[in-house]
């Protein structure tokens, strides 16, 4: 024991290891009344360690070229001892990362854990939450299967909407007149080395900026505003051993779930891994139907929404600019939000009403994506859209004049 | 000078300067990072014209062929599809082809050089996919009075016999007419036109 003390002694004095271990866990004091939500930062954090390290034992056998590539990946299913089993943790890891970020977000939503002092670590999870699509994006390309060059095909395109500089941005990002070998190339340069690096470099400030502020909870009361003699939050209480016990208990549940997944539906019903992309890419085909992978379906339905020009913008320009407005907009979150109240608990109807809107109609877009388009199935999506804006452009006024209930001075548990 | 014998004026011009430079130099260092995206000259070269021989083509088939990697289409178009043409102005976009998606020789209402054969880019204008071939005139989920033409899965965009794009569906623009040129009666070159007709 002695030994190890000193050995402790010995680093403390040349890197602050006690120092961060107390300020990040044994003395961070996290909020006492946590609930169900509060798993899903720990468990993305989870996925993220799955997914670098799936994906660094794939880059062993994939091989990024249009020739090799699909034959690459039925070789890992096939051949490489255990492949199946690493491509499939890896394939249900990408849905599983989104399943979980969404979650992690709604709880934001529910508690309003983007309002102040917390917007920076707001805009920090929207930038995360960018970096993983682009992620999940360039890596889709990989496996060059049909569904993985015209998906990729439609999205180097949204660029080409952009005027004047818009094909010459789209010819830039694909380094050839069609998607090609040069294009899957770069994407996984992009795909294992460049977006992980930034999506890892946003978790650590992501989370510094959280250690800082200090959590929120789902009574929205800052737990700081209440210390005993010694500094310590009254309702707070160390987040090691309390809360790295109960996240242990989350990443158990979380991980039967996700070997469900893995090891009896791999391909989600489609949803997952998508039909077409069993097939080679060929880029004189376009699959029958073809539709984003379904974390993505959403935006998806709202570009394929819009199908009115407006005076000189087309309606595939005013498209591209919803669907990146969809996105944007989240980063504007606190400033729309101008409620004295931050936890649904002591919000009022109206906000409980619109946000019940906001789900369903992000769940009803998340749908129509995955569908072939009518002309029913796209008034339904133009009105989901509508209901998706109205959300956010409404909420600096609904929120003004809802009637919220008096907030508790601690937390309720 | 203040009091320690440091010129702080010139510090912060010296400081300045250095920031400017070393900013300008990293732009600079910047460019060829970027430029390595554009395509390569390997890339480039593979863009070479293609021919196609068109005299076993039946009427109202369509051949496929491969130019820059995109896929061009090759249709002979029947009698009653170039009747139905006229009778669909009404619902176009761009009808008379006024949008420079067609060579000048490929400018007139039916989009080709001779009318019944039609050269396409078979891209659609609205996102990259490839439109599917749907020649029947016969009524389409997407369209009760549908006269045969092209239809894109992805994103519902329709288009005519002649490529032309109908009101109300993404694309913005007709499908693309390529460079192409007779090199005989019944053999085209696609993606050159020097000297063409």
């Amino acid at each position: 024991m002695g030994m190890l003390v000193n050995l402790r002694d010995w680093i403390d004095a040349r890197f602050p290891l006690t120092k961060m271990w107390e300020e990040h866990l044994s003395k961070y004091y996290a909020p006492k009344n946590f609930n169900f939500w509060y798993f899903f930062g720990s468990l993305a954090l989870l996925v993220l360690v799955i997914q670098i390290v799936s994906g660094i034992f794939l880059t062993m056998n994939f091989k990024p070229s249009a020739d090799d590539a699909f034959a690459s990946v039925e070789y890992i299913m096939r051949d490489v001892n255990w492949g199946w089993l690493i491509r499939y943790i890896h394939s249900t890891g990408a849905s599983a990362f989104f399943i979980v970020v969404y979650l992690h977000m709604f709880r934001g939503l529910l508690y309003g854990s983007y309002k102040g002092p917390r917007e920076l670590i707001w805009i920090f999870g929207m930038m995360i939450y960018l970096a993983l699509m682009a992620e999940a994006f360039f890596g889709y390309l990989l496996p060059w299967g049909q569904m993985s060059y015209w998906g990729a095909q439609v999205i180097i395109s949204l660029f080409g909407a952009i005027p004047v500089i818009g094909d010459d941005l789209s010819l830039w990002i694909r380094g050839d007149y069609v998607i090609s070998d040069i294009t899957l190339n770069r994407f996984f340069a992009l795909h294992v080395i460049a977006v992980p690096l930034v999506l890892i470099a946003l978790v650590v400030v992501h989370i510094l900026a959280l250690h800082e502020v200090g959590s929120n909870n789902p009574d929205g009361v800052e737990i700081k505003k209440n210390k005993d003699e010694n500094g310590i939050p009254l309702d707070g209480i160390p987040f090691h051993p309390y809360y790295s016990v109960k996240d242990i208990v989350g990443v158990v549940v979380f991980l039967m779930f996700f070997s469900v997944v893995v090891f009896f539906v791999p391909e989600g019903g489609g949803y997952f891994l998508e039909k077409p992309n069993f097939e080679p890419a060929n880029s004189l085909k376009t699959p029958a139907h073809i539709a984003p992978v379904w974390y993505f379906t959403p935006y998806y339905a709202m570009l394929r929404a819009v199908t009115i020009d407006i005076g000189p913008l087309t309606a595939k320009f005013l498209g591209v600019i919803v669907m990146g407005a969809a996105v944007v907009i989240l980063f504007f979150l606190p400033w729309l939000d101008k409620s004295p109240v931050k936890s649904i608990r002591y919000r009022g109807p109206i906000y409980k009403t619109m946000l019940t809107l906001f789900v369903v109609a992000f769940f009803m877009l998340g749908w129509l994506g995955t569908q072939a388009p009518t002309d029913t199935k796209t008034m339904m999506a133009q009105i989901g859209t509508v209901v998706y804006f109205a959300f956010f452009l409404g909420m600096p006024f609904y929120t003004r004049i809802d009637k919220t209930k008096p907030v508790p001075d601690r937390v309720t548990g | 000078m203040s009091g320690d014998g440091v010129d702080t004026s010139k510090r912060r011009f010296l400081t300045a300067a250095a920031t400017v430079v070393g900013g300008i130099g990293a732009v600079y260092t910047a460019v060829p990072f970027l430029a390595s995206w554009m395509p390569s000259e390997r890339a480039k070269a593979a863009g070479a014209p293609v021919e196609a021989d068109i005299s076993k083509l039946e009427v109202g088939q369509m051949i496929r062929l491969q130019w820059r990697g995109k896929p061009v289409w090759i249709l002979k178009r029947s009698e009653e599809m170039l009747a139905a043409l006229p009778t669909l102005d009404a619902r176009l976009r761009d009808p008379h082809s006024e949008e420079p998606q067609q060579p000048p020789y490929a400018s007139n209402d039916l989009r080709s050089i001779k009318p019944e054969v039609l050269v396409l880019v078979g891209i659609c204008t609205h996102l990259g996919c490839s439109p599917g071939f749907v020649p029947e005139a016969a009524p389409q989920p997407y369209d009760p009075e549908w006269k045969g033409g092209f239809f894109c899965p992805c994103h519902g965009s329709r288009f005519d016999l002649a490529g032309r794009v109908f009101q109300g569906v993404p694309a913005p623009l007709n499908l693309e007419v390529p460079p192409h040129k007779y090199i005989s009666d019944t053999l085209i070159l696609v993606g050159e036109d020097t000297g063409a007709a």
